[in-house]
């Protein structure tokens, strides 16, 4: 079990991910094909790939430069809400990184925390709305229940984010597009949420010293 | 699926290059960037015009930029919001010292990604004002959504105001007629089939041969309930009723009429159509100023059709008759 993750698990943790969404990326396109615009795995998975390309090909030495680095590419490339959205989370989540090569459980959850703060002002949206904060949300609860070892913190955050996405099933959405299906969107899962699952799923596989 | 592609990754950038082929002497097209611009910038000291979304709703916004109308337009992918990058990039190019109006259909990505870049241009001393556009009635619980959906009011938003800045109005008159026009327009669309995204490969949503779609949007997301399918007379009360039940009065004025094809429902239907339209208007009283039918604001290969109506004062039907020399919509010239 590891008490930190460092820069180059957090790079590792960002090349799963990238494995991670491009393995589901027709599985997230057909989500979001049932109350939305059938273009989510796509966007995601050429906003990851360009991602992981441009921490390669960049030199950084602490996690708030490479973050950053991940958010501004995910903003350029990936569009629709989730490019703003996951852009400013991995912006937000850099920045209260800043200077950093070695992240606690604490420290983690606090930028997890930040980045969930970008989410909220971007996307104005609120728990309960069928979003992708229904699964930030329980995955920082369960990080800041876990304070000493980010293995098992972030374990305990993707198992509560994946079931997180779950509950977004019986959800009427009330904010994005699948919002416009009213009480047609329940009975499916948010495709942002199934997204944030599979990136909380990567980070604790990455965590737990899993590698690329 | 049966497209005119060569690959599922390069239809944009595809498309955009055979746009650029098509219209040497009008266009210029960043096929990198994936922006359209007018080959001639309009001149120093008049407000710009900036807007853009997801491709797949053509000619929306390639196809109506040119003089009277666009200065630029920002593509996406395929019902996909363009990025902050090609927007503020199109911006900055297209400023001519008067500021650039943004003009931005209401989903939640195209209003995300120009805040973040008016933000960026903002920062960077360009003067910029942004009009959503949300125009559809079909959307009936505002509190409890993202807000009505910006469809058919777009077109004529973009012609109107086009037109208030070339004849050189400024940032703030060409805001307020934009707004003006987004006011007092309501859109309703229906769908006789789903579309097929290139890159899902298969139709959006099933929708049995005797059922249609009432409500939809413009990305082949279901709309608010399907029923059986019927003549035509009364799919357009379908249409109409509900716009009327929310159009403005406006102390009786007139309308402009804008009957829209989804993509792929022929010229002769849709003329049917508007001639069931103009029918219940004429029964109800309301004078048809100016009318619109056609394929403008599309969604890939939909079929079906959308009715917008717009209240308009005498100043929206001058800039309305005012020329227009864009791919999609030209008179006056």
């Amino acid at each position: 079990m590891a008490s930190t993750i460092d820069l180059k698990g957090l790079v590792t943790w960002l090349e799963l991910a990238d494995a991670v969404i491009a393995e589901h990326a027709d599985e997230l396109t057909q989500l979001d094909a049932a109350i939305g615009d059938a273009d989510h795995g796509t966007n995601m998975r050429r906003g990851m790939a360009a991602a992981v390309e441009a921490v390669a090909a960049g030199q950084f030495t602490t996690a708030d430069a490479m973050l950053k680095k991940v958010g501004m590419t995910l903003v350029s490339t990936v569009g629709g809400a989730s490019g703003p959205l996951y852009g400013t989370f991995f912006l937000r989540m850099g920045g209260a990184l800043a200077g950093k090569d070695e992240i606690d459980a604490a420290a983690l959850a606090a930028a997890v925390e930040a980045g969930i703060g970008g989410l909220v002002q971007r996307g104005k949206a609120a728990a309960g709305e069928k979003t992708m904060l229904d699964a930030w949300y329980p995955a920082l609860e369960a990080l800041t229940a876990h304070p000493g070892d980010v293995a098992e913190a972030t374990r305990a955050a993707a198992d509560a984010a994946a079931a997180g996405r779950d509950a977004t099933e019986p959800m009427i959405a009330t904010k994005g597009r699948a919002s416009y299906l009213g009480e047609r969107s329940t009975g499916h899962i948010d495709p942002g949420a199934a997204s944030t699952a599979l990136l909380l799923d990567a980070l604790a596989r990455a965590a737990a010293g899993e590698t690329a | 699926m049966k497209k005119l592609i060569n690959s599922v990754d390069t239809v944009v950038t595809d498309a955009l290059t055979g746009m650029a082929a098509a219209h040497p002497g009008a266009l210029r097209v960043d096929t990198d960037q994936h922006i359209v611009y007018r080959a001639q910038a309009k001149e120093q000291g008049k407000v710009a015009i900036v807007s853009g979304g997801g491709s797949g709703h053509e000619p929306l916004h390639g196809g109506f930029v040119g003089s009277g109308m666009l200065d630029a337009a920002c593509a996406g992918e395929i019902f996909t919001s363009p990025v902050p990058d090609q927007i503020v990039a199109a911006t900055a190019a297209v400023d001519r010292g008067a500021g650039v109006l943004h003009l931005v259909k209401n989903y939640t990505g195209d209003v995300m990604n120009f805040e973040m870049a008016a933000e960026i241009v903002a920062a960077d001393g360009i003067e910029v004002a942004s009009v959503v556009t949300n125009d559809d009635v079909a959307v009936e619980d505002s509190l409890y959504t993202a807000g009505r959906r910006g469809v058919g009011v777009t077109v004529l938003a973009e012609k109107i105001a086009g037109a208030a800045a070339e004849e050189g109005q400024s940032l703030a008159q060409v805001a307020e007629i934009a707004t003006r026009v987004n006011a007092n327009g309501r859109s309703m669309g229906m769908a006789l089939t789903s579309c097929t995204v290139p890159a899902n490969g298969k139709p959006s949503f099933d929708l049995p041969d005797d059922e249609m779609e009432i409500g939809i949007g413009i990305h082949g997301e279901p709309g608010r309930h399907r029923e059986k399918i019927a003549p035509a007379s009364e799919i357009a009360g379908r249409l109409t009723e509900p716009i009327l039940a929310e159009l403005p009065a406006g102390d009786g004025r007139g309308v402009i009429a804008f009957l829209n094809g989804m993509g792929a429902s022929p010229l002769l239907e849709l003329y049917l159509m508007y001639g069931e339209v103009a029918k219940i208007l004429g029964a109800a009283g309301i004078t048809v100023e100016r009318s619109l039918v056609g394929n403008y604001i599309t969604s890939l290969d939909m079929a079906g059709c959308s009715l917008t109506l717009l209240r308009a004062d005498d100043e929206l039907l001058r800039l309305w008759d005012a020329p227009v020399n864009t791919p999609g919509l030209r008179w006056g010239v």
